[in-house]
C-alpha cells in the first residue's frame, strides 16, 4: 500500500474508499490507486517513497476518479473501472479505516492512521480475589484524538452476577452488547434460570466468529460469579479466540501498560478492599500512560459472602483528567 | 359425522374444533406396542415390548430404545420409522446446543425442541404427522425427569406413564403400584410387572427392552441377560 497524506476534494464515496477529483490529471497507477491533482509529479513522487512525509505509518487507499459531474471525465478511465478498483481495494483494505474529517470546506484531511481498534480507545481490566470479582474500566470516549465524552460506560451487566465489559470500536461494543442483553433475556425465558458465566463465555464467543469475515471490532472481557460463587473471568478476540485465565485480564488500547502493572500488583487470594485498591491502581497508572484513555475509571466489584446476597460495589475514580 | 369431511387435510380444523388428522395420529399410535417410563427417586426407568415380525428375525439387531444425548434416552410407540426422524433431530439439536453454550442440553430444553419440531409437521403443507408418541427419559442439573411427547406437539412430565396398544390397563396398574419413594431397582420391577400384564406369550430378556438411567447420568439400554436376571428377581 503507498502511504501519503494528500488533500482532494471529496465528490463520492464507494464503500470506505472516497472518490475525489482534483483538477488536474497526474499518475495511474494500475495497481492501487490513481492521483489527481496539482503538483502533480510531487506527488507522484510522494506515492512513490512513503518516507518522504515523516516516516508516518498510515494505511490509505484512494481511488480519485471522475464521480464529479463538473469534473473532467478521464478518457482513459470508465465509470466501471473506477467502481471495479475501489472495491477490490475497499476489500483489501477492510480492516484500515479511512479516517475522514470533513470540514466545512469540504476538504478531506486524511490523518494519522490509527487501527480500528484505537478509533475511541479504551482500557478494560478484571481481576479475580477470594470469593469477588473486580471489573474495571476508563470513561473516556474519543474520536481518534479528540474527546468527545468522559462518562462513556464499557462495563455492562447481563445479570447480577455476571459482567462484560466491551473495548474496542465502541459502536460495536453497545451492539454486541445489545445482542448480548437479547439472548440472554430469551435464555432466561426459555430456561428459567441465569447463564452461568461459561456458558455466557462460549456464547460470546460463538456470536463473535460469526462474524468472522467481518467482524465486530471489540474485545470483551467476561467476569461472573459461577457454581459455588466460584470466581470466573475471561477475555477473547474480536473472532471469540477465549483466554481464560486464573488472575487477571486485559483488553483496550492500554493493554499493554495493564498487563505489566497487573502482574506486579497483583496477588492471589485478595479480599475485596485489597482488590478494589490492586485494580484501581493498576488501571489509573495504565492509563496514564495511553493517551487514547483515561479521564478517571469506573471499578465494579462483586462480593460473594456466606449467607448474605450479592454485593455489588460501585465506584468512580478520579485520575488525571486528560 | 361431520367430522369425517375434514378428516383429510391436515391444516383444517374440523367443527369440532379437532384436527383429525392428529386424531389418526394417536390412533396409530395407540396401535402401537406398549412401552412405558417410571421415575424414580434416583434415576428414570423406559421398557417396551420387542415383538418381532417373525423368528427369522435377528432380534440383536433390533433397538428400539436410543440415546438422544449420553444422559437422555427415548423410546416410542407407534411408528418406528418416525422415532428415527425425530431422534436425528433431536440429537442435532442437542449438539447445537452443546456448539452454542459449552454446555450440555438440559432436558426440559430438548423435549421442547422435540415437541416444537412435531407441532411443525401438524401446520405445514404437504407433510403429515408424526406416528410416535415419544417417552424421553434424562437426568440433567433438575434431577430425573420423565416427558411424554404427542404427535401433536404436546409434551408433559410424569412420573409414571404408558402408551401404545395396552396403555389403559397399563395406566390403572402403574397408579395402583407407583409410590414417590420409589428407588431405581424397584422402579424397574415395577416396570416388567407392568409389562408382564398385558404381554401375549412368553416374557424373556429377547422380547423386551429396558433402559435406565440413574445418578451417574449415562443412559444405558440392559442386555437381554440383565433383563433376564431381572425377570427371574420378579417371579
Amino acid at each position: 500500500m503507498y502511504k501519503l497524506i494528500i488533500k482532494i476534494n471529496v465528490v463520492g464515496k464507494l464503500g470506505r474508499v472516497w472518490i475525489a477529483y482534483m483538477p488536474t490529471q497526474l499518475v495511474w497507477d494500475k495497481r492501487f490507486f490513481v492521483v489527481f491533482g496539482q503538483n502533480a509529479s510531487r506527488c507522484s513522487k510522494q506515492v512513490a517513497s512513503p518516507k518522504s512525509h515523516g516516516g508516518e505509518k498510515l494505511i490509505r487507499c484512494l481511488v480519485i476518479g471522475s464521480a464529479c459531474s463538473h469534473s473532467h471525465p478521464l478518457p482513459y478511465l470508465e465509470k466501471k473501472k473506477v467502481y471495479f478498483l475501489a472495491r477490490s481495494i475497499s476489500l483489501l483494505s477492510s480492516l484500515s479505516f479511512p479516517l475522514a474529517l470533513s470540514s466545512p470546506t469540504n476538504h478531506l484531511y486524511s490523518l494519522a492512521a490509527m487501527s480500528i481498534f484505537e478509533y475511541n480507545g479504551s482500557a478494560l481490566v478484571a481481576m479475580v480475589g477470594k470469593n469477588c470479582f473486580a471489573i474495571a474500566s476508563d470513561r473516556r470516549l474519543g474520536v481518534q484524538l479528540q474527546t468527545v465524552a468522559t462518562d462513556f460506560q464499557r462495563v455492562f451487566k447481563i445479570h447480577d452476577r455476571l459482567y462484560i465489559g466491551l473495548s474496542g470500536l465502541a459502536t460495536d461494543a453497545q451492539t454486541m452488547y445489545q445482542k448480548l442483553v437479547f439472548r440472554h433475556k430469551l435464555y432466561q425465558l426459555r430456561e428459567e434460570r441465569d447463564m452461568k458465566p461459561q456458558t455466557f463465555a462460549s456464547l460470546v464467543s460463538a456470536l463473535l466468529y460469526e462474524k468472522r469475515f467481518g467482524p465486530f471490532f471489540c474485545q470483551p472481557v467476561i467476569a461472573g460469579l459461577g457454581d459455588n460463587d466460584e470466581p470466573f473471568i475471561c477475555t477473547m478476540d474480536c473472532l471469540g479466540a477465549k483466554e481464560l485465565a486464573k488472575d487477571f485480564v486485559v483488553s483496550g488500547t492500554a493493554s499493554e501498560s495493564l498487563y505489566g502493572a497487573c502482574e506486579s500488583m497483583y496477588k492471589p487470594d485478595m479480599e475485596p478492599e485489597e482488590l478494589f485498591e490492586t485494580i484501581s491502581q493498576a488501571l489509573l497508572s495504565s492509563v496514564d500512560r495511553d493517551c487514547l484513555s483515561g479521564w478517571g475509571g469506573y471499578v465494579l466489584l462483586v462480593y460473594a459472602a456466606l449467607l448474605t446476597p450479592t454485593e455489588v460495589q460501585e465506584k468512580i475514580l478520579k485520575g488525571r483528567m486528560d | 359425522m361431520g367430522d369425517s369431511q375434514y378428516s383429510f387435510s391436515l391444516t383444517t380444523f374440523s367443527p369440532s374444533g379437532k384436527l383429525v388428522q392428529i386424531e389418526h395420529a394417536l390412533m396409530a399410535v395407540g396401535s402401537g406396542q406398549t412401552s412405558l417410563g417410571i421415575k424414580a427417586t434416583n434415576g428414570v426407568v423406559v421398557a417396551t415390548e420387542k415383538k418381532l415380525p417373525s423368528i427369522l428375525v435377528d432380534e440383536t439387531s433390533v433397538q428400539k430404545i436410543q440415546l438422544m444425548t449420553p444422559n437422555i434416552g427415548v423410546v416410542y410407540s407407534g411408528m418406528g420409522p418416525d422415532s428415527r426422524v425425530l431422534v436425528r433431530k433431536s440429537r442435532k439439536q442437542a449438539q447445537q446446543y452443546f456448539r452454542l453454550y459449552k454446555e450440555t442440553i438440559p432436558v426440559t430444553q430438548l423435549v421442547r425442541e422435540t415437541a416444537t419440531v412435531m407441532q411443525e409437521f401438524t401446520q405445514s403443507g404437504g407433510v403429515r404427522p408424526f406416528g410416535v408418541s415419544l417417552l424421553i427419559a434424562g437426568y440433567d442439573d433438575n434431577g430425573p425427569q420423565l416427558y411424554q411427547v404427542d404427535p401433536s406437539g404436546s409434551y408433559f412430565s410424569w412420573k409414571a406413564s404408558a402408551m401404545g396398544k395396552n396403555v389403559s390397563n397399563a395406566k390403572t396398574f402403574l397408579e395402583k403400584r407407583y409410590t414417590e419413594v420409589m428407588e431405581l431397582e424397584d422402579a424397574i420391577h415395577t416396570a416388567i410387572l407392568t409389562l408382564k400384564e398385558g404381554f401375549e406369550g412368553q416374557i424373556s430378556g429377547k422380547n423386551i427392552e429396558i433402559g435406565i438411567i440413574g445418578t451417574d447420568r449415562q443412559f444405558r439400554v440392559l442386555s437381554s441377560s440383565e433383563i433376564d436376571d431381572y425377570l427371574a428377581e420378579v417371579e
